[in-house]
C-alpha cells in the first residue's frame, strides 16, 4: 500500500461510520426485529444449584390462554434420537472434556442456579413469564459445591459418571523450574474474584423457520456466527447450508456475547416445532445468571530470584472455578492463565499448572483478555513484594527482567496438552515502559509514595504487559463491485461495537484508491460467504483487516485482466488509476471502472496465518486510599501500548479506554457473590456493581506504532483488549505501596472498601 | 422481567383514590413514582392486582415554606428539591442530604411519598424526617391522622400505613438561623444507596454549648433512628475536636447494623464514627 495517495483512509482519525446511525437512533438491535406472527420464549431456570430432577409439571401452564408450547429436555430427546444435544467445544476441543459439556436443556440433573429447565413460548413475552409461574417443579436437593476447594474434595460429584470433578489439568514449562536453586524465593496464594463482561445489550434470538424449504434463520449472531452455525445445524440435525445466522446491531461482546448457548438451540428448537417466528431477549437477571461467568481462580506462584533481582523461575497452581459444565470456550482461561503468567518478562525457567474445577455455579467463558488479566495480577503482585523484599526499586525489577528488542521472537513456556507453543513477535517493550513512567510523571510522584496527605495515603503502582491477538487459522473477505462503482466489502469478522465496519472501510478504501463513502461493509452472516471465522482474540483487524487486503489485490487483477480485453493490450500494461478506472500504461486510453468489468465483478480473498500478534506495554496508577473508609480513589491511571500499525487511532483509544474501565471494574467494583447453597447473591445490578460514567475520570491511553508486526500485511496487531490485562495488577500494587506503613498487602480483588477497610483493620492488631 | 398482569385506576381525587386502596383490601397498590415499585413488579416479588396512579391528585407536589417549617406534597419529587433555591437556608440539611439520591432518571421521577412509603433503611428521606422530628400526614377512609416520623418506620420496607392510607405531606420544623449541621454519607458509587450514612445538627447557645442535637443514622440500621446516646455525648458541650470524636465513639457502640453483602456489621459500625465525626466536624467549622 502506497501510504501517500489521496485516499490513505488507514491511519487516518476518522469518525466512525457507524455512529451517525446508532446516535441517532436508527440502529436495530435484536430486541428491534419484529415479524409476522412471531411467538415470544421465556425459560424457566433452576432455582437450586444441584438436585435431581423429580418432575416437572407443565400441564397447567401448557393450558393458559396465549401459551403456545413448553418445552422440557422430554420433548427434545423426543425429537434427537432420545439424546439431549450438548453445547461443543469450540476451542481446543479435548476428549477428556467432552464428559463435562453443556446438554441444551437440563437432564435429570441441574447443576447452577439458572439452568435452563424448561421453555415457554406464548403471544407475548409477559405472558411467557406466567406461563413460568404454572409449571410444577419437583427437584431432589443434593448437596451444592460452591467453592474449589470443595469440589476438589470430590466427596460431592457433579458428574457422578466422571469419578471427579476436574476435568483436566494443564502444564505450561520451560527449562526446569524445579531444580532451580535461588537466594531469594517466595511463594503467594492470590485469588481473582469471579466476575465477568455485563455487556449493555443482553443478548437476543429471533428464530425464523420456513417449513417448505426447511431452512432456518436466526437473528442476534454475534462474534463466531459461522461456528455457532456449525454447531447448530449439528444439534438440529440439519445440512449447514439451511441454517443463516445475521448479527444485527450489537451492543457488546467482549467474548462473552455471541458463543453457543443453550438458548441458541432452544429458541430454534421452537420455532422449527411451532413453526412461527420466535424471539427471545435475555433479561438482566437472567444475563447475570445465565451468560457466561468469568475470571475466578485462586493460585499459589512462587518467583525464584537471584539478590539482584534477576528472575530465575516462577512456578505455579491455579485452580481455575470452571463452574458447572465446560462450556464452547471455556479452556481458553486456564491455559491462558498457565502460558502467560510470565508475560513480557525473561523467565528461562518455569512449571506451571492450572486445573479446572467445576462446581455448582454459572459455567465460565472468554472475558476481555482472558486469563491474562487474571495472571499479570498474580505475577504483578509478585514482583512488588519481592523486590520490596529484595530492597530494589519496583521499577528497576522490572527493567531487569523487561525482554530486550534483541531477544525477539521470544519463546513462552510449551503448554500442554495439546502441546501448544508460542513466542513474541516483535517489539521495543523498555519504550512503553519509559514512556508510561514519563507519563505520569513518576520520578516527581515516587516521593508520594505511602505518604498521608489530607487523611489519605498516596500510592503509585506500575506494570508491564503484554497482549496477544490476531488467532487464526483464517480469515475470508468478498468484494464486490456494485453498478453504481462502488464496492461492497463483505467480511467474516463480526461487528461487536468495537468499530469494524469504520476499520474495515478504510483498509478497503486504501486498497482500492477509493474514497470512504464508496466503501460499504458487511459483516458477521453466514449468509455471506461461504466461511467465517468471526471477531475474538483481538483478531478482526489482523486477520479481517488482511483478508480485505488480499481480496482488494483480487479485485483489481480482475479488473486489470478484463480491462485488457477491452483494451486489447496484456494485462502487465493495465495500470489502475483513481476509483479503479484503467488504463493502457503511457498515456493510453482510460476506462472507468463501468466501462471495464462486467456488473457484479467480485474477487474474493483469504489470509491464513497461525501466528499471534503481540502488542505490548505499561500501565501506571495513583492512588490514594482513605485508611476510615477502605475507599480508593485512582488520580491518576495511565496506560502505553504499542498495538503495530494503527488503522484508526479514534477507535483504538476508544477501545484502549473501554478496557482499562473494563480491568477497573473487575479491580475495584465487579464480583459474581455465591452463597454456600450456589444461589447468586449478585443477580442484579444493584448488587452487581458496573462502573459508570463518574467513577473513573482520569485515565489515559497512549498508543504507540513503533513495532508493525512482522506476521500481517497491514502490520497490525490486536489491540482490543491489553488496556484491560494490567489493571488488577497495577491498581493493586499503589494500594500496598500507599499503604505500606499500615502492613496491608491486598492478595484478593476485588479491592472493595470493605476489603481494603478489613485488611487495615487486621493489620493494626 | 416482564410485568406481571394488573388493573389499573387513574384517579382524580383523593377521596377517590383511598376508596380504590380501601376496596383492594390490601391487593391494591399506590403508584407514585414507579422507581421501587415497578422494578419489585418485574421481579415478580409483588403482584398487586390494582395499581392506583396518583398522577392527578391535585395539590400534593407542592414545596410550601411557613413560620412552621417546609411542607412537601407526597409527590414531590428529588428534581423539585434540588432546583426549589429556596430550601438552600429554609432547610439545608434537606437540599444536602437529597443530593445524594440516586442518578438522573431516577431523580426526575422518584418522590418523597413513594420513598418514605418504601421505608429503605438506606434511604436519606426518612432519615433527615426522623433526625428533624418530621410529622406525616396520612390519609385513609377514616380520615387524615398526623404520625410522626420516629413512629411511622417499623423495620425495613416496613411501616404504619394502613392498607388504604396515603401519606399526603411530610412536614419539617422550621431551621433556625445559627444551627449548625452535617451530613455524610457512604456509597460504593455516585448514587448508590448508602452503606452507612448520618444527619446531624445541633444549636449552639451563646457560649457556643451545643444544645438541642439530633443525630440520625440510615443504612447502617433496619429502619432511619436517632441516636440518643451520641446525642447526649455531644449535647452540654462545647462542639470541640474532643466531644466530637467522643460523640462519634459512642455512635458506633449505639447502632446496631445489620451485615449484607458490601458491609459487615464491623465496617458499618466504623463507618459510623467516621461519617459522624466528619459531619460534626463540618458542623462546627
Ligand atoms: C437504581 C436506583 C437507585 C436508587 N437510589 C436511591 C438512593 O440512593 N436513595 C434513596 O432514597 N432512594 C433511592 N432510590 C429510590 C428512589 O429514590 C424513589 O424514591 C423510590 O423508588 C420511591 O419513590 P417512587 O415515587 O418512585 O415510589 P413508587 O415506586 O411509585 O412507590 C414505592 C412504594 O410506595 C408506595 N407509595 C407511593 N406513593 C405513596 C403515597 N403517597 N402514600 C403511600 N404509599 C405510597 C407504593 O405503593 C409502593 O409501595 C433508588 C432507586 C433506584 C431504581
Amino acid at each position: 500500500m502506497n501510504p501517500k495517495h489521496p485516499f490513505a483512509a488507514v491511519g487516518a482519525p476518522v469518525e466512525r461510520v457507524e455512529d451517525l446511525r446508532l446516535l441517532r437512533g436508527r440502529g436495530k438491535y435484536v430486541d428491534d426485529l419484529h415479524c409476522e406472527g412471531m411467538l415470544h420464549a421465556a425459560i424457566l431456570r433452576s432455582p437450586v444449584a444441584h438436585g435431581r430432577i423429580r418432575a416437572i409439571d407443565c400441564a397447567a401452564a401448557r393450558a393458559m390462554p396465549g401459551v403456545r408450547g413448553i418445552f422440557t429436555a422430554e420433548d427434545i430427546a423426543q425429537t434427537s434420537k432420545g439424546s439431549i444435544p450438548t453445547i461443543p467445544l469450540r476451542a481446543a476441543p479435548l476428549p477428556e472434556l467432552v464428559r463435562f459439556e453443556q446438554p441444551v436443556i437440563a437432564h435429570r440433573k441441574v447443576r447452577y442456579v439458572g439452568e435452563p429447565i424448561a421453555l415457554a413460548v406464548a403471544d407475548s413475552a409477559a405472558l411467557a413469564e406466567d406461563a413460568l409461574e404454572a409449571i410444577g417443579l419437583d427437584i431432589e436437593p443434593l448437596p451444592a459445591v460452591a467453592g474449589w476447594r470443595a469440589s476438589a474434595r470430590n466427596d460431592v460429584l457433579l458428574f457422578e459418571e466422571c469419578a471427579s470433578n476436574q476435568p483436566i489439568t494443564y502444564t505450561a514449562s520451560k527449562g526446569d523450574a524445579a531444580s532451580v536453586n535461588a537466594a531469594y524465593v517466595r511463594r503467594e496464594r492470590l485469588r481473582v474474584q469471579r466476575h465477568t463482561a455485563c455487556c449493555m445489550e443482553p443478548r437476543g434470538l429471533l428464530a425464523l423457520w420456513d417449513g417448505a424449504q426447511a431452512k432456518l434463520e436466526v437473528s442476534g449472531a454475534a462474534k463466531v456466527p459461522f461456528a455457532v452455525r456449525r454447531a447448530l445445524a449439528q444439534c438440529l440435525d440439519l445440512p449447514e447450508d439451511c441454517v443463516d445466522m445475521i448479527e444485527a446491531d450489537t451492543g457488546g461482546s467482549f467474548g462473552v456475547r455471541g458463543e453457543f448457548y443453550p438458548e441458541d438451540y432452544l429458541v430454534p428448537f421452537a420455532a422449527r416445532k411451532l413453526n412461527r417466528p420466535v424471539k427471545w431477549t435475555e433479561d438482566r437477571r437472567e444475563n447475570l445468571l445465565a451468560s457466561d461467568h468469568a475470571r475466578e481462580v485462586d493460585m499459589e506462584v512462587e518467583i525464584a530470584c537471584e539478590k539482584d533481582g534477576t528472575i530465575l523461575a516462577l512456578r505455579g497452581r491455579a485452580w481455575v472455578d470452571m463452574g458447572a459444565y465446560v462450556r464452547a470456550n471455556a479452556s481458553v482461561q486456564p491455559c491462558n492463565i498457565a502460558q502467560y503468567l510470565s508475560g513480557p518478562y525473561r523467565v528461562p525457567n518455569i512449571h506451571v499448572q492450572s486445573t479446572m474445577v467445576l462446581t455448582n455455579k454459572t459455567p465460565v467463558g472468554t472475558y476481555r483478555a482472558p486469563g491474562r488479566f487474571e495472571a499479570d495480577f498474580f505475577r504483578e503482585r509478585l514482583f512488588d513484594m519481592a523486590a520490596r523484599d529484595l530492597a530494589i526499586d519496583p521499577v528497576e525489577f522490572r527493567r531487569r527482567n523487561l525482554l530486550c528488542k534483541e531477544e525477539m521472537p521470544y519463546p513462552f513456556a510449551t503448554l500442554r496438552p495439546p502441546e501448544r507453543k508460542g513466542e513474541t513477535d516483535s517489539g521495543d517493550y523498555r519504550i512503553a515502559l519509559e514512556r508510561c513512567l514519563a507519563e505520569i510523571g513518576w520520578a516527581e510522584k515516587s516521593r508520594l509514595q505511602g505518604r498521608l496527605i489530607e487523611g489519605r495515603y498516596h500510592g503509585l503502582g506500575i506494570g508491564c504487559f503484554i497482549e496477544g491477538g490476531g488467532a487464526g487459522p483464517r480469515e475470508n473477505a468478498r468484494l464486490v463491485v456494485e453498478p453504481d462503482g462502488s464496492v461492497s466489502v463483505y467480511v467474516g469478522s463480526a461487528n461487536l461495537g468495537q468499530g469494524l465496519e469504520t476499520v474495515c472501510t478504510q483498509i478497503a478504501a486504501e486498497a482500492l484508491a477509493l474514497p470512504m463513502e464508496r466503501i460499504r461493509v458487511f459483516h458477521g452472516s453466514t449468509a455471506h460467504l461461504k466461511e467465517g471465522f468471526g471477531s475474538f482474540h483481538s483478531r478482526s483487524v489482523v486477520m479481517g483487516g488482511s483478508a480485505i487486503l488480499a481480496a482488494a489485490e483480487n479485485l483489481r487483477g480482475a479488473i486489470r485482466a478484463a480491462a485488457a480485453r477491452r483494451l486489447g493490450c496484456a494485462v502487465s500494461d493495465v495500470v489502475i488509476g483513481e476509483g479503479l478506472s484503467a488504463s493502457q500504461a503511457a498515456g493510453g486510453k482510460t476506462l472507468a471502472l463501468s466501462e471495464s468489468v462486467p456488473q457484479g465483478l467480485s474477487a474474493e480473498g483469504t489470509f491464513a496465518s497461525h501466528h499471534h500478534t503481540t502488542a505490548y506495554g505499561a500501565a501506571a496508577a495513583h492512588v490514594a486510599v482513605d485508611a476510615r473508609t477502605g475507599r480508593i480513589e485512582l488520580l491518576d491511571y495511565v496506560m502505553v501500548e504499542d498495538i503495530g500499525r494503527i488503522i484508526n487511532p479514534l477507535t483504538a483509544r476508544g477501545q484502549a479506554i473501554g478496557a482499562i474501565v473494563q480491568g477497573l471494574g473487575g479491580t475495584l467494583l465487579e464480583n459474581l457473590v455465591y452463597d454456600e447453597e450456589g444461589q447468586l447473591l449478585t443477580a442484579s445490578l444493584v448488587d452487581y456493581l458496573l462502573p459508570s460514567a463518574t467513577d473513573f475520570p482520569h485515565i489515559r491511553a497512549i498508543l504507540l506504532e513503533d513495532s508493525p508486526s512482522p506476521h500481517n500485511p497491514l502490520g497490525a496487531k490486536g489491540g482490543g483488549e491489553g488496556g484491560t490485562v494490567a489493571v488488577g495488577g497495577v491498581v493493586a500494587n499503589a494500594v500496598a505501596a500507599a499503604l505500606v506503613t499500615l502492613g496491608v498487602e491486598p492478595r484478593e480483588l476485588p479491592l472493595a472498601p470493605q476489603r481494603i477497610w478489613h485488611l487495615i483493620d487486621a493489620a493494626r492488631r | 422481567m416482564k410485568l406481571p398482569a394488573f388493573a389499573y385506576a387513574c384517579p382524580e381525587t383523593l377521596e377517590e383514590a383511598v376508596a380504590l386502596l380501601a376496596a383492594g383490601a390490601g391487593t391494591a397498590k399506590a403508584l407514585s413514582g414507579g422507581q421501587s415499585l415497578l422494578p419489585t413488579m418485574a421481579f415478580r416479588l409483588v403482584a398487586p392486582s390494582l395499581l392506583v396512579d396518583l398522577r392527578k391528585l391535585p395539590g400534593l407536589d407542592r414545596i410550601s415554606l411557613g413560620e412552621d417549617g417546609v411542607r412537601l406534597g407526597a409527590k414531590v419529587r428529588w428534581r423539585d428539591i434540588e432546583r426549589d433555591a429556596r430550601l438552600a437556608s429554609a432547610h439545608p440539611l434537606l437540599a444536602r442530604a437529597v443530593a445524594h439520591v440516586a442518578h438522573y432518571q431516577i431523580r426526575n421521577r422518584g418522590t418523597v411519598g413513594g420513598n418514605l412509603a418504601h421505608a429503605d433503611p438506606a434511604a436519606e428521606m426518612p432519615g433527615v424526617a426522623v433526625t428533624c422530628d418530621a410529622e406525616l400526614a396520612l390519609t385513609g377512609s377514616k380520615g387524615t391522622r398526623v404520625v410522626r416520623a420516629a413512629d411511622f418506620f417499623l423495620g425495613p420496607l416496613s411501616t404504619v400505613l394502613a392498607d388504604d392510607e396515603l401519606i399526603v405531606e411530610v412536614r419539617l420544623p422550621a431551621w433556625p438561623p445559627g444551627r449548625r449541621w452535617g451530613f455524610e454519607e457512604f456509597a460504593l458509587r455516585r448514587g448508590d444507596f448508602a452503606l452507612a450514612g448520618v444527619a446531624a445538627y445541633y444549636d449552639p447557645d451563646a457560649e457556643g454549648i451545643a444544645r438541642n442535637a439530633h443525630i440520625g443514622v440510615i443504612g447502617a440500621c433496619h429502619r432511619a433512628h436517632r441516636l440518643a446516646r451520641a446525642e447526649a455525648a455531644l449535647n452540654g458541650r462545647a462542639a470541640d475536636e474532643q466531644a466530637i470524636l467522643a460523640s462519634a465513639e459512642v455512635a458506633a457502640a449505639e447502632v446496631d447494623p445489620p451485615t449484607d453483602l458490601h458491609a459487615s456489621a464491623a465496617y458499618r459500625r466504623a463507618l459510623v464514627q467516621t461519617l459522624l465525626e466528619r459531619a460534626l466536624l463540618r458542623a462546627a467549622s
